[in-house]
């Protein structure tokens, strides 16, 4: 049963379509994690979710209810943490969550419990005096998501909250994320990080206000067509060059090694073939998995 | 003796009785791309600055493009290139406008710029956006322009300061590309950067918490030095091990 | 509107956090009402005066002896060329000359018109608008006390009278018009920021997802700086009577009820300003230009409306600061009444009516 429902969604501004006719449904207890380029709409999409922009035609229900019309029953079920920094960075951990629970009408003994249980979660008990815009950006955003799950939603809407945010603290911050889906949350999050889509229970590539793809990372992943090589050799200019030589396959540094990508109609044993003629006939190759982020460069290059 | 980029020797930083820097070492060769990675609030903004001349360090001792960053800090910034994930573009002019603005800035009049700018413009591929107002643009072209301004002076070193943050995998893999032809021409990149993947794209890493620098190397040994399975990994074991701030 | 009281609380936090924010806020408006009241003093003295007495009676030199007097006037050469008085103006030596023709001390006895002369450097525009006004009072003085001038000495031309303030005092003029300015201050420029500051920093965004409206943000965030207006307005009007001895002759509670009625426009304008501006910036510089300045400019406070042009004339009809002042100082100086009041009261009260139906109207906080 899909707690978010986004249908045929349009939103123009001054002539340029934002969202083209978006579909989505989000269940219960499932994290969805929405990737795009810059501009695809990701940002547009989620506030028309939350009620904070009109759009232009389609609907999104929450619950059943639209936002259209049923804002204000909408309202406590949602929690939603936009892109930039959204708390007072002159009020400290604890002014600003109790400010958010006073707004949601959360006090007494369920906000203490609440506060208890998402400090713990995030770790900002030691910081509960400290004003918010002297915490470190990790822990900013573990406030802001705390400020937003106050109110216990069960849809939450999160835009790129790990943007700028270093690998532990956006392992903390998924942790907080999957125990919220354990208990029955549903989850919409954009995020630039391939790395945190593939810990997503469905994935939707968004490119120019529409859907590019969607399903599970494994599904995804099988969308690629072609194959990926791993040539385990310090990718020097002059090898770089000679490898660009060789017709039909593209290769990429990747740090240490290179990347060779072919289409999916030439073999590995042809490969080998092609690499042998330009002298590298001796070198380690192995075929690697692709990854999301190769099937998304390879669904944007499509378009 | 060997031409290093960056050599800094116990350089430390103290804000009162906090040290955001304490007592780092480093040497970096020209033709690296050294990933300079930690935890946010770990130091790296402040190392930065230092080796850019921006900040004076409280002790410690190292040069920058051979210049020595207590005493001549002076010379170190016309010598290097600096692009921050806060782009330093002004988002009403065009890019050219942009890239003729802090050409002029570095000394680099008339002909010379003219030049300069039609190779940077040929060199990183900005012919389809170059004249348009730069706010308007998606971030991976902005990014692609503030990277042609830092390096319109042909500096040897350039600091990158989370240069692809918020970037798409697209966007981001042509702009690989791009750092790769500099280093291969012999320039020194210095990144920072939060993203695993990308830090594996570097020649060697290093991570700093809590104002000292934990380890340093190339990636790929030190994830086998520690028998995990990828970078991320070994960043999250390496900081958890040592706890965290706020 | 239980949610109101936490935004309200939030606000204050915000104010009080920023001590060198209030410090201004409160300090501000008293440090204007000292640097009015004495070092900008609109009080112009030593105009230098030359006397061209041709009447040479001692009702003539009487007259003059009272404008060297006074304090205003500083005695100047005479023009050596009596055919030519401007001779003076123009080298710069006198600001103003006054020409006695021959048969003025006639004139106070019989009922014959008779006109006095006054030359004025008009290059110095404050300075011959004070010679002017100054002039007038004396010479209307000197024509009351005289022994022997009597209801005859009607035929001397005197076409002004300054009533109220016959010492010409400008703290009088000045201390009404500066808690206009200063209630404006506050209460546009202050609110038109800090709702830009949420709109700028990303918080609108949240606190707009919560269950509250636009209606209660914007309340919330307004009702602390009705108190803080009102404070500075007290602070302000307390500085003017005890210090600077300007009178309070009407009813406190009627300019309590006016100033409030204004801090509302103020604070319609500043919401107006507020769902235009996306940025703390452009709202300081909007609420500048378009609330602060005509209160200064086009509300009677430094320019005589009167004298400005058509155009100019009908702005200032839409300057709230221009029916306050009216209000306040008649309230204050006059000791009126809403019963001569009323057609000021009115206005102010449509104003302020118009500009709240406005801001409420373009309400709804637009995001992006």
């Amino acid at each position: 049963m899909s707690v978010l429902e986004v249908t045929r969604l349009f939103k123009r501004y001054h002539g340029l379509t934002a969202v083209d006719g978006f579909s989505m449904a989000v269940e219960a207890g499932r994290i969805v994690a929405v990737a795009g380029p810059d501009g695809a709409g990701k940002t547009s999409l989620f506030r028309a979710a939350c009620g904070l922009i009109d759009f232009d035609s389609g609907d999104v229900t929450v619950g059943g209810i639209s936002v259209k019309t049923g804002m204000g029953r909408i309202k406590p079920l949602m929690g939603y943490m936009p892109q930039s920094f959204s708390l007072y960075p002159d009020l400290s951990v604890e002014e600003n969550l109790r400010f958010y629970a006073g707004l949601f009408g959360v006090s007494g003994d369920v906000f203490a419990s609440r506060r208890e249980r998402l400090y713990r979660f995030s770790g900002l008990e030691p910081f509960v005096k400290r004003r918010a815009g002297n915490l470190s950006g990790g822990m900013k955003q573990k406030l802001a998501l705390s400020c937003a799950l106050i109110h216990q939603p069960s849809v939450l809407i999160l835009d790129e909250p790990t943007t700028g945010v270093d690998p532990l603290s956006r392992q903390q911050f998924w942790d907080i994320l999957m125990s919220l889906r354990r208990d029955g949350a549903a989850v919409i999050v954009a995020t630039p990080y391939m790395d945190e889509v593939a810990l997503a229970d469905r994935v939707v590539f968004m490119h120019a206000g529409k859907k590019l793809a969607e399903g599970t990372p494994d599904e995804l992943r099988r969308l690629y067509s072609g194959g990926i090589y791993r040539l385990a050799l310090e990718p020097t200019a002059e090898r770089m060059a000679l490898l660009s030589g060789i017709e039909g396959v593209a290769p990429y540094r990747f740090g240490a090694d290179v990347h060779i990508y072919v289409p999916p109609d030439m073999s590995g044993g042809e490969l080998a073939a092609r690499l042998a003629d330009s002298g590298f006939g001796d070198a380690p190759v192995e075929r690697i998995e692709a990854g999301l982020e190769d099937v998304f460069i390879q669904l944007m290059s499509g378009q | 003796m060997m031409d290093y980029a960056v050599v800094i020797d116990g350089l430390s930083k103290k804000f009162g009785a906090f040290a955001a820097v304490d007592g780092i070492s480093l040497k970096v060769e020209y033709g690296e791309i050294f990933g300079f990675l930690g935890a946010n609030g770990a130091g790296k903004t402040t190392a930065i600055r230092m080796l850019c001349g921006l900040l004076q360090p409280t002790s410690g001792t190292g040069t920058v493009n051979g210049f020595d960053i207590n005493r001549e800090y002076e010379k170190i910034k016309p010598s290097i290139g600096y692009m921050s994930q806060k782009f330093s573009l002004y988002g009403d002019l065009t890019g050219r406008e942009n890239l003729q603005f802090y050409g002029t800035v570095y000394g680099l009049r008339g002909g010379r710029l003219k030049g300069r700018i039609a190779e940077l413009v040929d060199g990183l591929s900005l012919d389809e956006f170059i004249d348009r107002p730069t706010g308007a643009l998606p971030v991976g072209w902005r990014q692609r322009i503030a990277l042609a301004a830092a390096i319109l002076h042909r500096p040897r070193i350039v600091f990158l300061d989370e240069p692809t943050g918020g970037v798409d995998p697209v966007f981001r893999r042509r702009f690989w590309e791009i750092l790769y032809r500099l280093a291969d021409d012999g320039t020194n990149l210095f990144v920072t950067t939060h993203y695993m993947d990308e830090a594996e794209f570097c020649s060697r890493i290093s991570i700093m918490h809590r104002g000292k620098i934990v380890v340093v190397g190339r990636p790929r040994e030190l994830v086998a030095s520690r028998g995990l399975r990828n970078l991320q990994e070994t960043f999250i074991s390496l900081i958890s091990e040592q706890g965290t701030d706020g | 509107m239980g949610n109101v009281r936490f935004i309200i609380l939030k606000e204050i936090r915000h104010i009080l956090r920023d001590p060198r924010s209030l410090f201004i806020a409160i300090l501000m408006p008293i440090m204007m009402t000292f640097l009015y009241g004495y070092a900008i003093n609109l009080d112009i003295k030593n105009i230098r005066l030359a006397v061209l007495d041709y009447d040479q009676t001692s009702a003539s030199r009487e007259l003059v002896g009272r404008f060297y007097h006074s304090g205003y006037f500083a005695a100047s050469l005479a023009p050596a060329d009596m055919a030519d008085p401007e001779a003076v103006l123009k080298r710069g030596d006198a600001h103003a000359v006054m020409i006695i023709r021959g048969g003025f001390a006639e004139a106070l006895r019989g009922a014959a018109p008779y006109q006095l002369g006054l030359l004025l450097d008009g290059a110095d525009a404050n300075m011959s608008a004070a010679a002017a006004s100054y002039s007038n009072v004396i010479i209307q003085r000197y024509l009351g006390e005289s022994p022997g001038v009597g209801a005859a000495g009607r035929g001397v031309a005197l076409s002004q009278r300054v009533l109220y303030n016959p010492d010409l005092k400008s703290s009088h003029f000045l201390v009404p018009g500066l808690i206009a300015i200063i209630l404006m201050m506050i209460s546009a420029l202050l609110t038109s920021v800090t709702i830009a500051r949420e709109k700028e920093t990303g918080t609108m965004e949240q606190l707009l997802t919560a269950p509250v409206g636009p209606f209660q943000v914007i309340l919330g965030k307004v009702i602390p700086y009705v108190g803080l207006a009102l404070l500075d307005g007290v602070l302000v009007l307390s500085v003017g009577v005890l210090h600077f001895g300007v009178p309070l002759i009407g009813s406190s509670l009627l300019l309590l009820f006016f100033g409030l009625i204004y801090i509302i426009a103020a604070l319609s304008l500043g919401v107006l300003i507020s769902t235009l501006a996306r940025t703390q910036q452009v709202a300081m510089m909007a609420a500048l230009v378009a609330t602060v300045l005509p209160s200064v400019m086009l509300s009677g406070f430094i320019f005589e409306i009167r004298n400005m042009p058509a155009l100019l004339r009908f702005i200032t009809m839409l300057v709230p600061a221009r029916y306050f002042l009216l209000i306040m100082r008649g309230v204050m100086l006059k000791g009126s009444g809403l019963a001569v009041l009323w057609p000021q009261a009115a206005a102010l009260v449509a104003l302020t009516t118009l500009l709240l139906v406005a801001a409420v109207k373009r309400f709804r906080i637009r995001i992006g």
